[in-house]
């Protein structure tokens, strides 16, 4: 099987996974959701860290590369932090008597 | 420390399952914020090791990259206030198609380079540039549309979906031009007349529809990730990817549900081109409706066993959940009990009335779903609507000449007396009159959702 077949598997299988962990979501959560699934797709990252820190290639790739980096850490911290600010305010009436 | 590609892969399988057992926990309120913990230490385990990873080796431009990210994201974040939300989720999906699209190109300069090209991985980098590059233009429209930039009503002009095929064709073309030659400038041409897709793929649509379209273009930016690992080969990167692509999908399509719409018919355009809704329009103004002073309402509230309150989009531009919340504590000292009515596509995304509920401290087991709440509405004594509109209208029901005929509603009609918070006598986004106004149950009481709010508020303060 060819790398690309072997990523097709893992694209079609997580897709299940996705589709079945999606549906659980309660409707009052789709806010939070869109705002935590923002964030993690900011692991193209990891993409761009290997290209703006791989020492053997131009400095216009580099620059790419870090252009990038900010980018997506934005998305994570920002998608990260605004989803924590939410859920902390979903309190049931016992909790906001504490 | 440099680790092996194999320890490497074993630590981005981890990420990728706390990444799912986060998804999982914010299924419900109570475990959403460990949900939240999961999926950042997920990502916190993703970046650690990729700093680790052999190909890395001169980290200047990284950290200086993640610490200026970091700090303008958290910002931000903090910063933002819980109505703009949708704004800020629609600049971050930019970000993101941005992002996937840097990286395309910059791999295709590397792999050039290198010599290392090959027609998959051509194809691989066109539709990651081609998917990040509508993200990102998509989603900027949409900012600038929520953010109130430029108009949020559905702009179009003759001739459009031509543009659009002339557009897409082209794009389908300089792909296979390409694939041919690998000239980095057909990608840059293809990156450029993807943004212009992207622009006019969202300018046409209208405010209310922004809960599909935030959706959507969540779902563009897993795929967009998801395209970027395929490049790469980066299996993390598929499977996040595939989970965000799916979840913005299933989202849209919920939110298309609620409208009774496909999601053709928003992106192409459909409430607003439609003549017939005109006429329905003329030929009901002459009749009837009953307006109501404040004085009614709070008398016939406080005095009522079960009240339903339905807030719309247009309590979060007055900005009235906080004297919504203090409406709900007046009458439930008064032993009224109140619940929350929400439609899936109140306000400008999935979910926004729910947060904004929750910022001014209602507790979220009093805000109900439509399935959960539309059969309580023949027992309720008053509906109180409050910047809700096409999702009470009856005709969505019994009208079958309407445009929003056979579109999910709040059964509103059906509780003993509705009262109606309205500006005026504007007719919603639809552009269809709301049949429940010309109903005898039904009183509108005209002003701001705020103002009206208050003043309801402050007759029970001076009464008790």
């Amino acid at each position: 099987m060819s790398e690309t077949m072997v990523a097709v598997y893992i694209f079609t299988l997580a897709g299940f996974i996705g589709y079945w962990v999606i549906w659980n979501v309660t409707p009052s959560l789709h806010t939070p959701l869109i705002s935590l699934t923002n964030a993690i797709s900011g692991v193209v990252i990891v993409g761009a860290i290997v290209m703006a820190g791989s020492g053997q290639v131009s400095r216009s790739t580099e620059i790419i590369g870090f252009l990038a980096v900010m980018l997506a850490s934005i998305n994570i911290f920002g998608g990260f932090v605004v989803t924590q600010r939410m859920l902390r305010m979903f309190k049931t009436r016992n909790q906001q008597e504490k | 420390m440099a680790l092996s590609n194999d320890v490497v892969a074993l630590f981005y399988l981890a990420a990728g399952i706390l990444v799912i057992l986060g998804l999982n926990r914010l299924s419900r309120p109570a475990t959403a914020r460990q949900g939240n913990y999961y999926a950042i230490t997920g990502m916190v385990v993703a970046i650690s090791v990729t700093l680790m990873q052999q190909d890395v080796t001169r980290y200047g431009f990284v950290i200086a990259g993640i610490v200026v990210g970091g700090i303008i994201g958290t910002l931000i974040a903090l910063k933002i206030k819980m109505t703009a939300v949708p704004q800020l989720v629609a600049l971050l999906h930019s970000f993101v198609g941005l992002a996937a699209t840097l990286i395309a190109v910059g791999i295709f300069m590397e792999k050039s380079a290198a010599h290392q090209l090959s027609t998959v991985l051509a194809v691989e980098l066109f539709i990651g540039a081609v998917i990040g590059a509508i993200t990102f233009s998509g989603s900027l429209v949409a900012f600038a549309k929520l953010q109130a930039l430029m108009p949020s009503k559905p702009l179009r002009f003759t001739g459009q979906h031509w543009v659009n095929l002339f557009l897409g064709l082209s794009l389908f073309g300089l792909g296979g031009y390409f694939l041919l030659t690998y000239s980095l400038g057909a990608l840059v041409v293809i990156v450029g007349i993807a943004v212009l897709f992207g622009v006019l793929l969202i300018v046409p649509i209208g405010g209310p529809d922004m809960p599909v379209i935030v959706s959507m273009l969540n779902s563009y930016s897993g795929w967009a990730a998801a395209a970027t690992g395929f490049t790469l080969g980066n299996h993390l990167l598929i499977m996040v990817g595939a989970l965000v692509g799916f979840s913005g999908a299933i989202l849209s399509y919920i939110m298309c549900r609620a409208m009774n719409r496909t999601l053709l018919n928003v992106v192409l355009g459909g409430f607003g081109g439609n003549n017939s809704s005109q006429d329905v329009n003329t030929t009901s103004n002459d009749r009837g409706f009953k307006s109501a002073a404040v004085e009614d309402a709070t008398f016939m509230m406080e005095n009522a066993e079960r009240v339903i309150i339905v807030p719309g989009y247009g309590m979060a531009v007055a900005q009235a959940q906080q004297a919504v919340k203090e409406l709900m504590e007046h009458l439930e000292a008064k032993g009224v009990d109140v619940k929350f009515a929400i439609h899936p596509v109140a306000g400008r995304m999935p979910g926004h009335m729910n947060v904004l509920l929750a910022e001014a401290d209602i507790p979220y087991e009093k805000v109900y779903e439509m399935d959960v709440i539309n059969s309580e509405f023949s027992q309720a004594d008053i509906a109180l609507v409050v910047g809700a509109n096409d999702v009470t209208n009856p005709a969505a029901k019994d009208d079958e000449s309407s445009p929003i005929y056979g579109m999910p509603i709040l059964d509103v009609y059906k509780a003993r007396q509705t009262f109606f918070i309205k500006r005026s006598m504007r007719p919603g986004y639809s552009g269809v009159d709301n049949q429940l106004f010309y109903r005898d149950n039904c009183s509108l009481i005209f002003g701001d959702a705020k103002d009206i709010c208050q003043k309801m508020v402050s007759q029970y303060a001076m009464a008790a």
